[in-house]
This record gives structure tokens, C-alpha cells and sequence, in this order.
């Protein structure tokens, strides 16, 4: 009986004395945090991607409630109208931005861009990139070891395994910048989504001269200028051997497609005007869907 | 006992198939590809142009800076496009292409084959000499010499030590240096030691060139304060801070350079360079390459001019064998694989290794079983198992904390590996991203 | 140039060095044991190795191959050295049945339910062991007489333990145990492997000429037990039984040699392995002489198993440069 009650006894003085000592570290350690930050992370999609520039929510949060001007603060995530509702909240103005989306800017595929040496390294874009040019005659297009898809936390980067590109899926990108930063060639852009998510652009990133360029892949932008001269906007600028198509410019007319010798120019999600016979079997599409599930080339130039 | 540094280190078959082949010239081709960048630090701007002339040893490239190089034709003839060509990994790098044309040399540099020893130069002389024929570490690190022997004026050079380990498989040209050019290369260290001023030097070689030390140390009789030091066979002893740990005991900390022990580190090649530079009046534009392999017909260590094509050297040792899977610029540990067989040999090219298809490939990476033999023969005491780790996850303050930034890339870990990881590869990349993080981090201080 | 190049990082070659030759090499370590095993325990020891390295074998395919459909993970031997060791832990007339069942303990909950090889931080052999320790301790603590030369009934630990427990003084024992000299050879009650010291360390020697492990675990082990139960003796001759004793007999040496040195569940780092082995050492005393069990080499491996990844965290190798400048 005596043990028992020894037993029971210590115990409860060893609780009493713990509680006592955890009371004084609570106190001493305690930190004033903004109640708000706490709401306002809740109201963040909570995706810790560091789209923001910010290591998590959390911080994005902090940042949110601490600074006065929230105008350079932005969840890609999220989206304008999350960013309103907090910036509502908080009392102070967002920044107002357009949807974005990821666009891979290469269409370097197996079939298009012959391989002319192996890798044998581990399976890393960058370890690949900082040790030479690549497995191909292009020195600036996708590698295809899938460093962008690693990186992406919403899953919608994935690499196609027939062309062993990367394929943006555009329901689920955030255009977070996670796949933006990944890329060692620098090969993937945010690009504004467009109406209906519409958009025409220049897929390849070769700086190379027109013949070097074409010589190692068949679909390279070889700065011809054609696309340039024709645009009625001037949305294209081809500058140190390639095309570019300022987003907010592009008023998405559609007669640069065709213009390109090479079909590196994409207009992406059009409806097509007529089925076309010549459709590369890789690239292939479902033009006419009106709600596409994936970014796909409806293929313009023929 | 045989002297050697102090942590990790392993044996790899050294492979020497070159070693008494005698270094032979390989000819002139009929184009060079000179490339701008052959050093560390920026790259030398062009001051030819298309359809100029040039002799052997004209200045065709000025270094852009401090840390920067010359860079002088090896050919004469015309200088046919100044533009972006592939490098030996295709990317595309400002190169000078020259159509030779005869061999018809600067008058100024001494062609004879008569020794000069005296040199009545002072220091400041000889490193603005060894700076205008735009010499750097040929053993494979390209470091302008001249900034490695610009000693702060806070720091004094106790010592030179004489980097002639050649610890690299394969690889002979050091070693055929040392034991045909052996007295040239020896006045090349006694004005070495002049240039920052110390009166001892050590030249380390490893025990596997016995024939190199004791034709070195005769010779080394006839010059005061020079002593070889014979050293245990042990890779990467030819790593800089190993070295120094080997010869003079004292390990030079994290992030710092060996002049804080001390020490000023050459290589061979670049002290023989520095003769001629110094006394013979020659600018660096040829060097010795080793080309060797298992299926090379003739192994061979030849005079080369710098940026003969590679292929045109392989050419001159038989052709490029029909089983090649790999050709690698530099040794079997360090060295770089290439794409482009075509491009030049550049100041840093110390052997081209050609492998056969068999042995190109690596063996098929199974799981870490934590044998913690990477541990034990890193030469920096670090934990590759760990950092490789910490690299897949991409943890870099973890890889930082783990000092992944003092890892030499010697690829001791990667060889030894029992599940053949590519454990360098990973800390490779995570090196670069800490360095490029620390690098911005002291800017923004 | 038609013919496509390899690029790869360097090194551009790697040394001879793989994990089934390693586990090779212990296997080859531990021939000299077997042989004196079957010479001691006869046929006997010859099945239950066999049963012990096929049911490894077999269970580590079925699950590699069915329940995970991963890849074949045989040919690294590690299954085959898991069965040996296992073996190696099992009294001379165990029950096949409960071999088996060890198998299936050692391979699917030791090693394959933390992620297979490399991932489990217990030793798999000793899992087992320790499983059907408690699991079938009758069975599992049994020792038939070996042989007509050998000494009968218990092991010379549990024997020295009865006896010290009903109050027999050393000096009291000694007389009725048998010579260092057959101990040391391996004419003795035991576990399969465990009894021939000398060809153990034949064994040792093997596998530090071949490289494949490092003389730090198993000497420390050697010597903290050696110290360790030496101040005891020398405290207490006549209630603690010597150093000697102690080393040569139980599964000192088999676990000192091959268990505790075990790759995966041993720390990375020369510091570290020193001491997870004083611990290994220290614990080991401790439950052989004041623990309720003879044995205690399996626990304390286990016990320092534990400790491994905290040790792995926080004791790191000597840096360059750390090292004193002189």
C-alpha cells in the first residue's frame, strides 16, 4: 500500500513541478504574433509553392499583414480574386494581374531534333546543362530529364513520353514560377493565359543562326523575320537570331502562324478551321474541343 | 614511410600506358579553333580580325581584366572568322579560326635549343613577363598564373611547392616533362622562386615515377634550395590542399587560399611554360597532351599547339578506334567527356583519354547500403552519402551546413561507391547553387 | 562522325567495388565458422543453414516480387547473408519450423517493411533472433549436447550465470568449466556460429584485408566488454567471472565481427563507430551480468542500432582543415 501511494505521489509531485516549469519557459518565450497573420495564411491556397518569392504561405502571410503597400505582393495561386478578398480584409489594395500560364517554348522532340550523343549522367536538367550542351545539336532546347516536372507542386507539368518534351497541363498550372526557375534552359515562360485560353507564341529558344539552328532541329525559329513583317502590332521582335511575341501586345490575329517556315510559331486552343491533313503524329491535337484539358498545338502552320 | 596527405584519398589502377612513350610533335593542322575562354576569369577580347595574318606567338586575344589571360596564335596564317563556335561540350564560345599557313614564328622568340639559367629579372618583371605570354595552370584548373603569384601585399610566400604528382590515371605528360625537359624545367622553378621571392622549394612526386625522381633529384643537386619530395601513390595528392598537407603538413582552412599557409602551389607543365616564357621569350601556345586509352593503337605524349582539333591529334595516334563509347578532355577522375571532337585543345587540355564502348557506360545505380566508404576516402573529410541526399531533396541550407562547398570534385566518393550512385553529379550541382547563394549573400554584405 | 559519344560527368571510372561483392566477401568471412560449426554440431548445422538461407532467399523475392512488384533484389546477397547470420544465431536442434519463421521476421518486418536494403535500422539476422528469443524461448535456449568431447547441457553463459546466481563462487566454478583452449577453438554449447572463436577471427581477418569493414567496431566492442568486465572482476573476483571468459564465449565475437558491423545499422562516421561499439560493449556486460538473460550481444546490438541515426546527425568526420596545423 505504502509503494502505491510512494508511487502515485511522486508522480503527481513530478507533473506539479513540470507544470510549474513549463509555465515560466511559456511566459518567457512567449511571441506577440498579428492574430491576422493566422487568417490571412488560412485564406492562402496553403500550397507552399514560393510562386510569391516568399520561402511559404506563412512568410507570404507576415509579408501580407507587415507591409503597408501590398501592391508588389502576389499569389499566382491564388489568383486576383483571392488576392482582393485578402487585400479587403487586410484594408490595404492588390495588385492586379493578369491570369498566367506556363508555356514550354520548345517543340524539340525526338523526331524533330536528332540526338547526336548520350547522356549518362544522373537524370537532371541541371546536372546535364552545367556539363555541356545537351544530347542534341541545339544547345538551348529542353533537355528532357524533367527537372520542370520535379519541381511542379500541382502536377501539372509532365513530360510526354513520346516526345519526351514536358506538357503544361493548363486546368491544374498556377503559373507559381516553381517550373520557370527549374529550368536550366530557361526554355519555360509565363505567358498571359488569353481568352479562352488563347495564345500564340514563338515555341523555341535557339539563338543559334538560321542554318545552324534548322541543321539541328527541324522546328527552330531561324529568325527569318517573316513573322515580324507581318504582324500588324508589332508584337514580334526577332532579336539575336529568334522571334519573340510580346504577350500584351499579341492581339491574337492569327496571321503570323503561317507566316513561319519552320512552324515554330504556335497558336494554341484556336478553334480550327478546317481539319488538316498534314498534322505531325507527335503534335497531334483535338482542335475543335472548346474546353481543352491540355495545352495542345492546334497545329497552324501546315 | 612516404609522405602523403592526411585524410581519405584511395588507389585507383594507375594505368600509365604512356609513361615511356617520349614526347613526340604532332604537326600543324590546317585549321586551329582558337577559343577566347581558356582560363578562369573572363574571357580574352579578339584584337584580330577576319583576314588578318598572323605569325606564331602574335597576340590575337588581350586579357579583359585582372583575372584573365592572353591568349596567342600557335599557327601562322589567316585568321579565316572570329565567331561562336561549338566548344568540346557544343556550346557555342567566341573562337578564333585560323587557315595555317607555313610556320613562320615571331622573331623574337628563341628558337634555339641553347639552356639559358641566368635570368636577371626582378619579380615584378618575371610575373609581368609570365602575364603577357598569357600562361595558366595547365594541369587542368586554367587559374591565370600571374594573379596565383600576385601575392597580397599582407601575406608573404614562405614557400614553393611544385605540383608534380600527376596523381591522375592515364595521364604522363607531367611526368615525360619532368624527365626529357628536366633542367629547363628546373631553371623554370629557381625563377619561380624568385618571382614571390621565397628561397625553398618542393617538388612532390609520386612514387609511381621513380625514373622522374631520381633524374629530378640529380639534377636538382646543381640548384639551391629545391628538393624533391618523393610521395605515396594516393589520389587526389595532386589536389592543391592535399598536396600541401602532403609536402609541408599544414592544412589550408575552408574558403581560403594557400597563400594563407604559406605555400604557392605550380604544376609542371605551367613551370616549364614559364621558362620559355621568361627566358625564351615564348608566349603559351603549345602544350603536351597526353592521348592514351586501352584501344589507342599508339598512346602517345604529344607537343600540340593549342586549339589543334582534337581529333586531328587522335588522327596522329592512330585514328579513333572503332569500340569509342567516350573521349575524355583531361584524366579519368576530373576530367571532362566531350561531344564535339572537333574543337581546339585549349591551355588546360593535359590529356585526351579515349575510352572504349564498354567501359563508358555506367554501372546502374542500386540503393545507398550506408557502407560509408564515400566517408572514408573523402579527402575533405565530408559526408557524400549525407549531402548527396540533402542535394535530391534539394535542401541547400542543409547542404551548406554540411560544407558542401569544400568539395574538390576529385570523385573519390563516386568511384569507390558499392551501389554506383552518382553522388558527385548531385553534389556537383548543389556546390554551385551554395556557392552562387554565398557569392550573392557577401555581395549584398 | 556518325558514331554518338557517351557524356557523362566525371570520375569516368569507378572502382571494383559493388554491393554484392561485399556481401561476398562476408559470406567467405564466415566459411572457417560454418566448417566448425558442422564439425561440432554435425548435419544438423548444415540444414538449418540451408533452411535459414533459403526461406530469406524465397521470402525476399515473393515480397520483392508480388507485394511490392519491385525489382529483383537477390542478386545483391544480402538476403543470402541475413539467412547465414540467422543461422548462425540458432541452437544446434532448433525446430525447422521456427527457422523459417525467423526467416520470415528477419526479411519482411526487419529489413523489407522499412524500405528494403539500406533502409533498415535494425540489424534484419537480429530481428529475427531476437523475435524467436522471445517468441520460443525454450526452444530457443536449448543446447543438446554437441558432442560426446563437449561440454553438455547450457551454454558456458547461462552455465556461469545458474551458477553464480545459487551462490557459487568463480574460483568454485572454474573446475567444472571447460578449458579456455576448447572455447577458443569452438568444443563448446552454443549457437551454430557462435562457438568457434578462432575461425571468427580468421574471418576478421579476412574481411579487413579485403577492405570490406574497418577494425574499429569489433576491437572497441572487444575491449570496452574486456575492460569493462575486467574492473568488475577485479573488483569481485570471486562474483564476476574474467575478461576472457567473457569474450570468448556467447555471441561476442559473431556479433562483435559480423552483426554489429553491419553497414546499414552502423554509423558512417570513425567517431560514431567507436561509440555505438562502447555502448554495444557496455551493454552487453551489463545484461550478462545483472540482466535476467546469459546473452545480451543481440539486445545491445539492437539497443545501438537505435542509436545510429542520431549518432549519423551529430557526430560528423573530421573535417580538412580542422586538422591540428603542426
Amino acid at each position: 500500500m505504502s509503494l502505491l501511494l510512494f508511487t502515485v505521489l511522486t508522480l503527481c509531485g513530478l507533473g506539479v513541478v513540470a507544470a510549474v516549469i513549463l509555465y515560466f519557459v511559456a511566459n518567457k518565450f512567449k511571441v506577440y504574433e498579428d492574430p491576422r497573420i493566422d487568417e490571412v495564411e488560412q485564406m492562402l491556397p496553403l500550397a507552399n509553392c514560393g510562386g510569391c518569392g516568399f520561402a511559404g504561405c506563412r512568410n507570404f502571410a507576415e509579408a501580407l499583414v507587415n507591409n503597408e503597400d501590398i501592391a508588389p505582393l502576389y499569389c499566382p495561386v491564388g489568383g486576383g480574386d483571392m488576392m482582393n478578398n485578402i487585400a479587403g480584409f487586410l484594408g490595404k489594395a492588390a495588385a492586379v494581374k493578369e491570369p498566367q500560364v506556363a508555356v514550354v517554348r520548345c517543340a524539340g522532340s525526338c523526331a524533330n531534333r536528332p540526338q547526336t550523343n548520350i547522356f549518362d549522367g544522373v537524370k537532371s536538367c541541371a546536372v546535364e546543362a552545367s556539363l555541356y550542351g545537351g544530347e542534341t545539336g541545339c544547345t538551348y532546347g529542353c533537355l528532357m530529364k524533367g527537372d520542370c516536372a520535379v519541381s511542379c507542386n500541382f502536377d501539372a507539368l509532365h513530360l510526354d513520353p513520346e516526345t519526351g518534351l514536358p506538357v503544361v497541363d493548363q486546368e491544374k498550372c498556377t503559373a507559381c514560377g516553381a517550373c520557370v526557375k527549374a529550368c536550366p534552359k530557361n526554355i519555360i515562360e509565363l505567358r498571359k493565359r488569353g481568352p479562352k485560353d488563347r495564345r500564340v507564341f514563338v515555341s523555341c529558344v535557339n539563338h543559334d543562326k538560321g542554318g545552324v539552328a534548322r541543321k539541328a532541329c527541324k522546328v527552330a525559329c531561324i529568325a527569318c523575320g517573316k513573322c515580324a513583317k507581318i504582324c500588324p502590332f508589332e508584337a514580334i521582335t526577332v532579336e539575336n537570331n529568334l522571334a519573340y511575341i510580346d504577350f500584351n501586345k499579341c492581339k491574337l490575329c492569327r496571321k503570323c502562324p503561317p507566316e513561319c517556315p519552320t512552324g515554330a510559331i504556335w497558336a494554341v486552343n484556336f478553334p480550327a478551321p478546317k481539319p488538316k491533313p498534314e498534322i505531325p503524329a507527335a503534335e497531334a491535337v483535338k482542335p475543335t474541343v472548346k474546353k481543352p484539358i491540355k495545352e495542345e498545338a492546334s497545329v497552324s502552320a501546315s | 614511410m612516404l609522405k602523403t596527405f592526411r585524410l581519405g584519398g584511395l588507389h585507383p589502377s594507375d594505368n600509365k600506358l604512356s609513361r615511356s612513350n617520349s614526347i613526340s610533335e604532332c604537326g600543324l593542322p590546317e585549321t586551329v579553333f582558337i577559343p577566347l575562354s581558356q582560363h578562369i576569369g573572363a574571357p580574352a577580347t579578339a584584337c584580330v580580325a577576319k583576314g588578318d595574318k598572323v605569325k606564331v606567338g602574335q597576340l590575337v586575344a588581350k586579357a579583359s581584366g585582372f583575372v584573365s589571360s592572353n591568349i596567342h596564335s600557335s599557327v601562322s596564317g589567316t585568321i579565316t572568322s572570329v565567331d561562336n563556335l561549338p566548344d568540346a561540350g557544343g556550346i557555342r564560345r567566341p573562337t578564333i579560326t585560323i587557315k595555317v599557313e607555313g610556320d613562320e614564328w615571331l622573331e623574337d622568340i628563341d628558337r634555339t635549343d641553347t639552356i639559358i639559367r641566368n635570368c636577371n629579372l626582378d619579380s615584378k618583371q618575371i610575373i609581368e613577363k609570365i602575364s603577357s605570354a598569357g600562361i595558366v595552370g595547365m594541369g587542368g584548373a586554367t587559374f591565370p598564373t600571374h594573379v596565383k603569384l600576385s601575392i597580397p601585399p599582407d601575406k608573404k610566400a614562405e614557400c614553393l611547392i611544385i605540383n608534380g604528382v600527376e596523381c591522375e590515371p592515364y595521364l604522363t605528360s607531367d611526368h615525360r616533362v619532368m624527365l626529357e625537359r628536366g633542367e629547363e624545367f628546373l631553371i623554370g622553378v629557381r625563377i619561380l622562386m624568385k618571382a614571390i621571392d621565397v628561397n625553398k622549394a618542393y617538388i612532390g612526386i609520386e612514387n609511381n615515377k621513380r625514373d622522374a625522381i631520381d633524374h629530378i633529384s640529380g639534377l636538382a643537386a646543381n640548384f639551391e634550395g629545391i628538393e624533391v619530395v618523393p610521395l605515396k601513390v594516393r589520389y587526389p595528392q595532386g589536389g592543391e590542399k592535399q598536396l600541401i598537407d602532403a609536402i609541408i603538413r599544414r592544412q589550408v582552412a575552408s574558403g581560403a587560399l594557400p597563400i594563407s599557409v604559406g605555400a604557392v602551389v605550380q604544376n609542371v607543365s605551367t613551370t616549364l611554360a614559364i621558362y620559355e616564357a621568361v627566358q625564351k621569350n615564348k608566349p603559351l601556345f603549345e602544350r603536351v597532351v597526353t592521348v592514351t586509352g586501352k584501344n589507342i593503337p599508339t598512346p602517345a605524349n604529344l607537343m600540340v599547339r593549342i586549339g589543334t582539333p582534337i581529333s586531328f591529334v587522335i588522327d596522329k595516334c592512330g585514328g579513333l578506334p572503332e569500340d569509342t563509347g567516350k573521349i575524355v578532355n583531361g584524366g579519368p577522375m576530373m576530367g571532362r567527356s566531350m561531344s564535339n571532337p572537333d574543337a581546339g585543345v585549349t591551355k588546360g587540355t593535359s590529356g585526351i583519354l579515349i575510352f572504349k564502348e564498354k567501359e563508358s557506360v555506367r554501372a546502374a545505380a542500386t540503393t545507398c547500403i550506408k557502407c560509408a566508404k564515400c566517408v572514408s576516402v573523402c579527402p575533405m573529410g565530408l559526408e557524400p552519402y549525407l549531402l548527396y541526399k540533402l542535394s535530391q531533396r534539394q535542401l541547400l541550407a542543409e547542404t551548406e551546413e554540411n560544407r558542401v562547398f569544400d568539395c574538390i570534385e576529385c570523385g573519390c566518393c563516386s568511384y569507390t561507391c558499392p551501389a554506383a550512385l552518382p553522388l558527385l553529379d548531385m553534389i556537383r550541382l548543389s556546390k554551385m547553387e551554395v556557392m552562387r547563394i554565398i557569392r550573392e549573400r557577401n555581395l549584398a554584405k | 562522325m556518325n558514331k554518338k559519344l557517351v557524356i557523362a560527368p566525371s570520375p569516368h571510372i569507378h572502382g571494383s567495388d559493388t554491393t554484392s561483392r561485399l556481401m561476398r566477401d562476408v559470406l567467405i568471412a564466415l566459411i572457417p565458422a560454418f566448417a566448425v560449426s558442422v564439425i561440432v554440431f554435425g548435419i544438423n548445422s548444415l540444414v538449418i543453414t540451408a533452411v535459414a538461407v533459403g526461406a530469406c532467399v524465397l521470402f525476399e523475392y515473393i515480397i520483392q516480387k508480388f507485394l511490392l512488384k519491385g525489382p529483383n533484389t537477390i542478386v545483391n546477397l544480402s538476403a543470402v547473408l541475413t539467412g547465414v547470420l540467422l543461422a548462425f544465431n540458432m541452437p544446434p536442434h532448433i525446430p525447422l519450423w521456427i527457422v523459417i519463421i525467423g526467416a520470415l521476421v528477419a526479411i519482411g518486418v526487419g529489413k523489407i517493411s522499412f524500405g528494403g536494403l539500406g533502409a533498415n535500422p535494425f540489424n534484419p539476422a537480429l530481428v529475427g533472433r531476437v523475435f524467436l528469443l522471445i517468441s520460443f524461448p525454450v526452444q530457443m535456449t536449448t543446447y543438446p549436447s554437441p558432442a560426446p568431447d563437449a561440454m553438455s547441457g547450457a551454454t558456458p553463459l547461462a552455465f556461469v550465470k545458474e551458477a553464480l546466481k545459487s551462490g557459487r563462487s568463480v574460483s568454485d566454478i572454474m573446475p567444472d568449466l571447460i578449458s579456455y583452449q576448447d572455447m577458443f577453438i569452438g568444443f563448446k554449447g552454443g549457437s551454430l556460429g557462435e562457438i568457434a572463436a578462432a575461425a571468427l577471427i580468421l574471418g576478421f581477418i579476412y574481411l579487413l584485408w579485403r577492405r570490406v569493414i574497418t577494425w574499429h567496431i569489433p576491437v572497441v566492442i572487444v575491449l570496452t566488454m574486456g575492460i569493462f568486465s575486467g574492473i568488475l572482476h577485479l573488483a569481485a573476483p570471486e562474483s564476476y567471472i574474467g575478461p576472457l571468459f567473457h569474450i570468448l564465449n556467447g555471441g561476442t565475437l559473431l556479433g562483435a565481427i559480423y552483426m554489429a558491423t553491419d553497414y546499414v545499422t552502423s554509423p558512417m562516421v570513425r567517431k560514431g563507430m567507436v561509440i555505438y561499439a562502447i555502448g554495444i560493449g557496455i551493454i552487453t556486460i551489463l545484461i550478462r551480468v545483472f540482466g535476467a538473460y546469459p546473452e545480451g550481444m543481440s539486445f545491445a546490438i539492437l539497443i545501438m542500432n537505435a542509436v545510429v541515426p542520431l549518432l549519423n546527425k551529430y557526430v560528423k568526420p573530421k573535417r580538412f582543415g580542422e586538422v591540428i596545423q603542426n
